[in-house]
């Protein structure tokens, strides 16, 4: 992947920012300038409090090129509390340790290296809630 | 001498972070002395295959600014001290201003001094809010310090580190009473261009190094201030073991008791520029209103800054705004020294 695309979606991946629909009121993640729900413009960004549930979850032996080092991992798609549905890496978990419902919070890790002199890329992963786990 | 701003000023958030892994130093030992030579730590923490400096530094600046309230875009500086930046060149702190929200109108250096990098951009802060340039400035102190295989930083070269909100002194949880910093040119630990690990001076790196400097800030900070150890409720000095902290407060007269809560070597090893920055915010998370703590960093190169802190009555409001320290620190998965070696990227594979 190009670095200025890297770059454009960096705010997005950096700190879950979609956007806010001003006709009637949902979160999009990621963000699409149009409303989903109700079809309106939707421009002004929303920066997402990075809180869900796991809504269903996959482990991750043969990965794609550039996840190598990361196998074996566990992806997700986690629920948003503010409504949307995206998919993501899990860290700092061990597999069995997921379960359909844990809540997850955002945290921001290395999502790639574009080898050992390129670009590394940063973006959002879900771990368990920090107090549940040391608890 | 005493490095004091024109304006009051304190710190108005604070945030650590510690990474998931533990390495027991008995691993370092079975692999490299078949169990035969014991371990200065009971066991150090790792980062993740996805975990480096920046990353760390995200997650302890948010926590910093959960704890002062504060919207990122007041911060005119953000500032990482690290001797383990992930780009030789490009810096972390964009990484991190970027990921917090406070690009763009704002102030972004990495620091460099080895072990005390964290808190000289802590004192570059305190200049910078106490000169009325800006109302707060962002310091942090972070790393994922690496030593040679088989070398004796091996059990406890750690990752982990804190991050600092300098802040004016009447929106402050502690405010700054003075700092000192004492400096030579001592040779006693570095890393050239290119090299993956560094090179020490062994016991060299203890007295001439560690003791002479870090007794040296202390003592003439306590003189410049007047203030005497049992003046504090608590003190942290660098900890690249447990030994040097414990012998440099018993020689500059502090009880046990005083460095105990701040001592965090033992169970996350020497985390470098995090490492008295990370004992403080332990040390805070515990204080009470109106206590002085002492913070004595140490960098190889070699330096020492040490800061005089006296906390407010505002530590109690916002200390649980963020997770504590010791929730970091007793959050562990022990790994073997062969998933360290994987972790940490060890094994060359060519």
């Amino acid at each position: 992947m190009s670095i200025p695309r890297h770059w454009r979606l960096q705010n997005q991946r950096y700190s879950m920012v979609g956007e806010v629909c001003n006709a009637c009121g949902a979160k999009l993640f990621p963000p699409r300038d149009v409303c989903p729900e109700c079809s309106k413009p939707a421009y002004e960004p929303y920066r997402f409090s990075g809180n869900g549930k796991v809504y269903s979850y996959s482990t991750v032996y043969q990965a794609p090129s550039g996840y190598e080092a990361f196998v074996p991992y566990t992806v997700a798609l986690v629920k948003l509390d503010e409504g949307p549905l995206v998919s993501a890496q899990l860290t700092d978990v061990d597999g069995e340790e997921v379960e359909i419902g844990m809540p997850v919070e955002m945290v921001t890790r290395k999502l790639r290296e574009e080898g050992e002199d390129g670009l590394i890329v940063y973006g959002y992963k879900f771990r368990r809630l920090l107090r549940e786990e040391a608890a | 001498m005493l490095l004091k701003p024109i304006r009051d000023v304190g710190i108005a958030g604070y945030g650590a972070y510690v990474p998931r892994y533990r390495l027991p130093g008995s691993e370092v030992d079975r692999i490299w002395t078949d169990g035969q030579g014991g371990s200065p730590i009971e066991e150090k923490a790792v980062a993740g295959p996805d975990e480096d400096t920046a990353s760390m530094s995200v997650e302890a600046a948010r926590n910093a600014l959960a704890r002062a309230g504060l919207n990122p875009q007041v911060l005119r500086a953000v500032w990482v001290g690290s001797e383990s930046h992930p780009y030789a060149v490009k810096p972390t702190s964009t990484i991190v201003a970027e990921a917090i929200g406070a690009v763009p109108a704002v102030q972004a250096a990495d620091w460099e001094f080895a072990c005390k990098a964290g808190t000289e951009a802590f004192q570059a802060a305190m200049g910078l809010v106490g000169s009325g340039m800006a109302d707060y400035a962002l310091a942090i102190g972070m790393d994922t310090a690496q030593g040679r295989p088989g070398d004796a930083l091996e059990y406890t070269a750690g990752a982990g580190g804190a991050a600092f909100i300098v802040g004016p002194a009447e929106d402050s949880l502690a405010i700054i009473e003075g700092s000192f910093s004492y400096v030579t040119d001592t040779p006693d630990f570095f890393r050239r261009p290119m090299q993956h690990y560094p090179q020490h001076g062994s016991r060299f790196t203890g007295d001439p190094a560690y003791f002479r400097h870090v007794l040296a800030s202390a003592q003439q900070l306590m003189d410049s201030l007047g203030t005497k150890p049992e003046d504090y409720a608590a003190a942290v000095f660098h900890q690249p073991n447990s030994k040097f902290p414990e012998r440099a407060a018993r020689m500059l007269g502090f009880r046990p008791e005083q460095t105990r809560t701040g001592l965090l070597c033992p169970m996350v090893g020497n985390t470098y520029a995090g490492s008295s920055m990370l004992g403080l915010t332990a040390i805070l998370d515990e204080a009470q209103p109106d206590e002085r703590v002492l913070i004595v960093s140490f960098g190889s190169g070699a330096g020492s800054d040490a800061i005089s802190i006296r906390t407010t009555e505002k530590i109690e409001e916002r200390r649980d705004r963020a997770p504590r320290t010791q929730v970091y620190v007793q959050r562990r998965k022990e790994i073997d020294y062969g998933l360290y070696v994987r972790y940490r990227r060890k094994l060359h594979m060519h």
